[in-house]
């Protein structure tokens, strides 16, 4: 008998999946159509841009630095194994460059930024501020996600520079104060190894793909959010979760497309 | 149809679900320029009616009217032109937390006029002054007691002056100055805006007091409506122990359960 429920109950969990990747979907639409008229209202943007860009630069400078002091240890290592150690300058920038800088500063916006995202708009909506401002006819994806998603959108690319260009020096730190590499060698190898376009561009559309996938996942958390404070806990544990899988299987994706022809 | 009717609903029923069905076949019509109680106890469906007329719920059966107007939660552009028309006080005021009382009561001016912000200004004050907390202005909500946020909504659900004001339970949680004093801010700017005002709430005497008609609600139907007087003198047994506050009647106190001597173990 409980194997004959197996199946219908599959099916009933099936529809809901389907179901709620159809809201999810038409979330997103009416997410994106919002932010082209957020456009007029740049001090709503601005503002966010403030609370999730600048409040995230900290966290994104020490872990960028960190990153670079790690990535030029483990790089002379190796390279030092082949007689490369003038390399080094351009495996720490081509690393942070394409790779790291994009991905680890997604991770860190949807554990800085994303869960407080969610949190924020899970708690506005158990307060019913949501409510309130639809009863005002005013669309809170208007007023209160769209320029969160024009924020997030913005920040993303200029916080994964950011991260980039702190890895880079932290690596002139340790391969070229500490180790005693030639300055020279490291900053001229980089300079013709890294490519603006395929590698600075691409680095950059990706960061541009985490920080929609990021941001919308967030704001969808919050807004889905149930209204109590397990439900909003729940859902900033699903922001990190989705985000993480996302960024990682993305990156995966961008990354054969962008780079899997060399030349 | 009563022309005369800003707000009318024509045999309402709505369930959040099939089985949990919470309002049966509404019949009301507020007139224009009335103040309209609708009183009953907790969880009798007070608060869903009011968010059924603000169109953040769809009926189940029935249709609600507003001027005239089909109140449409799907035909969100009539819906948003109808809701500037109408301003509804949370239970718990739903101030926006991450902004000073100042511009939560400027925000629906700020949203939907283009006044110059000097004009924003004397407005956002005279609407505190009207709830006696224009010094206040410049405090964020969390520095706010109960009472106070919601005096603070009321400023600025009153911000556009809306035709109808809806109030979900103004009274509950206030200490007895505070509630003399939202009772009567109620009748006096009901009468003073020509408006009309609908408050949801138990309490027996201030609605009483303030209401021009009243309607009487127990488990998701209307028991009796009139005016005050005639809602006082009501025979039936619902209104009258509802109004009397008595523990025995027709509504019984206890939620169904099996008998207590069962859940106790102590039955054979």
């Amino acid at each position: 008998m409980k194997q004959l429920d197996l199946l219908p109950r599959l099916g009933i969990r099936a529809l809901d999946v389907l179901r709620g990747m159809g809201h999810a979907t038409f979330f997103v639409i009416d997410l994106m159509r919002n932010s082209l008229s957020a456009i007029t209202r740049p001090f709503l943007t601005i503002a966010q841009i403030h609370a999730i860009g600048n409040r995230s630069l900290v966290i994104i400078l020490a872990s960028g630095l960190a990153v670079g002091f790690v990535l030029a240890l483990q790089g002379y290592y190796t390279l030092s194994r082949y007689g490369a150690t003038a390399s080094l300058g351009l495996v720490v920038a081509l690393s942070l460059v394409r790779e790291l800088g994009p991905v680890v500063t997604a991770l860190l916006f949807a554990g800085r930024a994303g869960t407080s995202l969610t949190a924020e708009i899970g708690l506005m909506k158990a307060g019913e501020q949501l409510a309130a401002m639809e009863m005002m006819a005013v669309d809170p994806k208007a007023r209160v996600l769209a320029p969160r998603l024009l924020a997030g959108i913005i920040s993303m690319p200029l916080l994964a520079a950011m991260f980039s260009a702190v890895g880079i020096l932290g690596g002139y730190v340790v391969g070229v104060l500490m180790i005693g590499i030639d300055p020279g060698a490291f900053w001229s190898q980089m300079q013709n190894g890294v490519d603006a376009f395929d590698d600075i561009g691409n680095g950059i559309v990706k960061s541009f793909v985490f920080g929609v996938a990021c941001t919308v996942v967030a704001l969808y958390q919050g807004f889905e959010a149930t209204a109590t404070p397990e439900g909003v806990a729940e859902a900033t544990t699903r922001t990190v979760v989705i985000s993480s899988l996302l960024v990682l299987s993305l990156d995966f994706v961008l990354t054969a497309l962008m780079f899997s022809a060399p030349g | 149809m009563n022309k005369d009717a800003l707000v009318q609903l024509d045999h309402v029923t709505f369930g959040y679900d099939r089985r949990r069905v919470v309002l049966h076949d509404i019949a009301m019509a507020f007139p224009r320029g009335k103040v309209i109680a609708i009183m009953g106890g907790s969880g009798c469906g007070k608060t869903t009616l009011l968010r059924l007329i603000g169109g953040m719920l769809t009926p189940t059966k029935g249709r609600i009217m507003f001027d005239g107007e089909h109140v449409n939660p799907r035909d969100r552009e009539a819906l948003f032109r109808l809701r500037r028309r109408v301003g509804l006080l949370f239970q718990f005021g739903a101030l926006f937390t991450d902004l000073t009382v100042f511009d939560n009561v400027a925000f629906p001016l700020r949203e939907h006029t283009e006044l110059p912000p000097l004009m924003v200004r004397d407005l956002v004050l005279m609407k505190l002054n009207a709830v006696g907390l224009r010094g206040v202005a410049q405090l964020k909500p969390a520095d706010l007691s109960g009472g106070m946020a919601r005096r603070v909504a009321l400023a600025r659900a009153m911000a556009l002056d809306p035709e109808l004001i809806m109030y979900d339970e103004p009274f509950a949680g206030l200490d007895p100055i505070s509630l003399g004093v939202a009772a009567n801010l109620i009748r006096e700017l009901n009468d003073a805006t020509g408006g009309t005002s609908l408050v949801v709430s138990h309490d027996v005497r201030e609605c009483f007091k303030i209401s021009d008609y009243v309607y009487v609600m127990s488990a998701g139907r209307v028991v009796g409506h009139g005016t005050p007087a005639e809602v006082e003198a009501s025979e039936d047994p619902e209104v009258r122990q509802f109004i009397r506050g008595e523990p025995d009647g027709p509504v019984k106190f206890h939620y169904p359960a099996k008998p207590f001597v069962q859940d106790l173990g102590l039955s054979a």
